[in-house]
């Protein structure tokens, strides 16, 4: 576990933190608030409260021109990315202003431009692309790093084995950063697998490799600066950040296969709450915190109506993007049949 | 020497035609290619050409003679200053073409290309008359067949993510961690190619292992155990050891869960030697078919779907009920035309056949049940009694099951036809997730509805 006693950063970079945290954790309020409201939410919304320090931890290290794969459970990775809040929550409210036009949804947002490869919804989907990725970065020089975002659950997956492997043989410029919120779907990580030191894992394969504690983000921060830093100068690496995650599985799921007891003692290492005491004590007043959660608040209430206000996409859309431009959209086969019998 | 020309089959299964109109008379001289005749079927009409030179020297047929039977002398052929043989006039077959419906057999000399084994014709009712009913959910259904099935034989087991402590991701093992404890209702980490592989292993050292996928998207993690080992292990071992087996969970579009979470992959199993594959549509099949899968001495896909697990139907309160694999179910007869689906497919096709009813046609409803084996002989029977299919399915249109029945429907009852068979699929695209654009990418009623009436020339 890495402590970073006494050599935390200045007040400024802890609001900033702070602030990009709150902005995670009041967009996921309003992705519920959406789905209760029935706004045309999907119906298998996974929520990042509670790991909020991971996202904007991480992020944090990121320079221009690099890129990352999310899981399912991504929205906040991608909003601590620098995420029009707007565009976000009109892809998730399946609109045609989303970032894929509507067509991705809540766990499948992508954004070339910010270096966002994709969310992949199968546990462990996304993590070889960023070994690509990296492929192509160390092959082109560009000095980007590729990041690899994937929960607990996928540290059970062979791809993610395969994946490090190749990162260290080839020296690429990969992270694979594991957000432990302790639970894949009902199931606690101790009961997935004998070995919760899951950073020895990455180690024997010859990363970089830690584990940090997320309830202070400042603690994310250093280590994953380490681990970028790391990985930029020809070291992949491996980071996991232990959280916990407040809520079910999906939006509803109740979590009644834990115990109100251990949901109490998770939620009590809320990291957004933690900054914020941390900077009261560092001399921020509460009255300008509580204008800030306000102003984001109210940044995040707007992303609600730019949603609803949003145009569905046009039916006409549905066949573009099956292949590349130049590809002939499919006929619907009555139509077919309407023309070869109209011929006879 | 006299050259013999006789009636043409104008394909595989004709037995007989009308020689429609004659384009020579006695006395021609003709060609190879010459067209000499029109000869017509109840669905199509041909020229038919001349194979050999010569003269006309005599029309055995005359022409507007219905009912000739194939390979009847119709006319001779004689070169010059030859005599003219004397030939018998065939008396025109007197019957219309029943006993086409048994000709399934190719024409002789063509090559005897084997398709998937079929099923055995069964057409006895699933329970008997009388048989008191009760209303059970496809949930609770699978449960009880599981259930029934491990109280039974205690070498059956079920693995897979969340089926114990969380009762399975949609509850379908409820209780069953309870009854069995957790040696036989197991946990695992999500790792798919991992514990299936495991699972295989398992059934080849002789235990029945249920897997339950949480989604047949997660079950393409998989695939290679499936394919590469359960499916192909019997054979590869020369009949040493197989891998009685089921995989089974939720299949096809759920609703608004995006791409990765929306396929359908009946067509794909389908395709395998050495599976089997189940997909039912009501609460009795689940149970039935489901008991018959555990059973079965092969590795089988038992695909079920999320948006029915909670669907209620009424059932036969029998113990111990089981569905053969092979056997179609006729859910509604018909006269106009024959519908055919599986799975949630049968929603639409049922719903079409009731709003068809209104409008006068009367659609024959028939829910395979299983696509390997098949009931192609169902399907056969009920399209040479309508002349006329659509079928229906959420998958997507290329490689589809519904092009698997069209082209058994071609090969064998090309003459029942009266129009193309159509397939209502789901459409060429990923599902997409904006909640207008998904209703469009699913096969609707409607569709179902105006396929029918396309074919039925409505």
């Amino acid at each position: 576990m890495t402590k970073t006693n006494g050599s935390k950063k200045s007040n400024s970079d802890l609001l900033g933190h702070y602030t990009e945290m709150r902005r995670v954790r009041t967009f996921e309020d309003r992705v519920g608030e959406l789905y209760l409201r029935g706004a045309s939410a999907g119906s298998m919304l996974h929520l990042s409260i509670g790991e909020e320090s991971a996202a904007v931890g991480v992020c944090s290290a990121m320079r221009d021109g690099d890129t990352f794969t999310t899981h399912h459970r991504g929205h906040g990775i991608f909003l601590a990315r620098g995420a029009d809040p707007n565009r976000m929550m009109s892809e998730i409210g399946g609109k045609a202003t989303g970032y894929c036009r509507g067509k991705g949804g809540s766990m499948h947002i992508a954004d070339m431009s910010l270096g966002h490869l994709g969310a992949n919804a199968i546990v462990g989907g996304g993590i070889p692309a960023v070994v690509g990725a990296a492929l192509v970065a160390k092959r082109r020089k560009t000095g980007a790093v590729s990041i690899a975002f994937f929960g607990d659950g996928a540290m059970q997956q062979g791809v993610l084995y395969e994946s490090m492997n190749m990162a260290a043989l080839w020296d690429l410029p990969a992270v694979f950063v594991c957000i432990n919120n302790q639970w894949g779907m009902g199931t606690r990580i101790d009961q997935a697998t004998k070995s919760t030191k899951l950073h020895e894992r990455a180690q024997v394969f010859g990363l970089n490799a830690e584990t940090v504690d997320g309830h202070d983000v400042l603690d994310v921060v250093e280590a994953a600066n380490r681990i970028v830093d790391g990985a930029r100068a020809g070291t992949p690496g491996f980071l996991a950040i232990d959280c916990y995650r407040f809520y079910g599985h999906g939006r509803k799921d109740k979590s009644p296969y834990r115990s109100e007891e251990e949901e109490a003692e998770g939620r009590a290492k809320d990291p957004v709450k933690f900054s914020r005491k941390m900077l009261e004590k560092n001399g921020v007043s509460e009255e300008e915190l509580d204008a800030l959660d306000a102003k984001i608040g109210a940044e995040m209430d707007a992303t609600i109506d730019f949603t609803i206000k949003s145009e569905e996409p046009a039916l006409n859309t549905m066949f573009r993007d099956v292949f590349a431009p130049g590809q002939p959209e499919p006929e619907p086969v009555i139509t077919r049949i309407d023309r070869v019998l109209a011929k006879e | 020497m006299a050259t013999e020309i006789l009636m043409p089959a104008l394909s595989p299964t004709m037995e007989i035609g009308t020689l429609a109109k004659w384009l020579v008379k006695e006395g021609d001289t003709v060609s190879s290619g010459d067209i000499l005749a029109e000869i017509e079927t109840d669905k199509a009409t041909m020229e038919f050409e001349a194979a050999d030179e010569g003269i006309i020297g005599r029309i055995v047929i005359p022409e507007g003679t219905e009912g000739v039977k194939v390979n009847a002398v119709i006319a001779v052929l004689v070169e010059d200053g030859e005599a003219i043989p004397e030939i018998t006039t065939q008396a025109p077959a007197e019957q219309a073409p029943q006993g086409a419906a048994e000709a399934a057999t190719p024409p002789p000399g063509a090559p005897q290309v084997p398709g998937p084994a079929r099923a055995q014709p069964d057409t006895t009712p699933d329970w008997p008359e009388g048989t008191p009913m009760k209303a059970q959910t496809v949930r609770e259904a699978l449960r009880d067949a599981m259930a029934e099935e491990m109280r039974a034989d205690e070498t059956v087991y079920l693995m897979g993510e969340e089926v114990a402590e969380y009762q399975g991701a949609y509850k379908i093992s409820q209780g069953m961690l309870d009854e069995f404890g957790p040696k036989r209702v197991i946990d695992t980490p999500i790792t798919e190619h991992g514990f299936t592989g495991i699972a295989v292993g398992s059934a080849y050292a002789g235990l029945k292992p249920i897997v339950e996928f949480m989604t047949f998207n997660f079950a393409v993690q998989a695939l290679d155990q499936i394919i590469n080992s359960a499916a192909k292990t019997l054979y590869m071992s020369g009949g040493q050891m197989g891998a009685p087996m089921v995989f089974r969970g939720a299949n096809g579009a759920a609703a608004r869960v995006g791409a990765q979470h929306s396929q359908c992959y009946a067509a794909w199993y389908m395709q395998v030697p050495g599976l089997k594959v189940a997909m039912p549509y009501c609460a009795s099949d689940a149970r039935g078919l489901l008991k018959t899968a555990i059973r079965d001495p092969n590795p089988v896909i038992f695909l079920e779907n999320e948006i029915l697990y909670g669907r209620s139907f009424e059932v036969p309160d029998i113990d111990d009920y089981t569905v053969p694999f092979g056997k179609a179910r006729i859910w509604r007869e018909g006269a106009d035309v024959t519908i055919v689906s599986f799975g949630i497919g049968m929603q639409y096709a049922l719903e079409a056949a009731d709003k068809l009813a209104k409008d006068g046609i009367s659609a024959e409803v028939l829910d395979l049940r299983t696509l390997r084996p098949m009931d192609t002989d169902a399907i056969l029977r009920s399209v040479k009694k309508t002349n006329r299919c659509v079928t229906v399915e959420e998958g997507w249109p290329q490689g589809s099951v519904g092009g698997y029945i069209s082209s058994v429907i071609m090969q064998e009852a090309f003459d029942y036809l009266d129009a193309p068979v159509i397939n209502c699929t789901g459409k060429d695209v990923p599902m997409p997730y904006a909640a207008n654009l998904e209703k469009l990418a699913l096969v609707t009623t409607d569709e179902v509805v105006a396929a029918v009436k396309q074919v039925t020339y409505r």
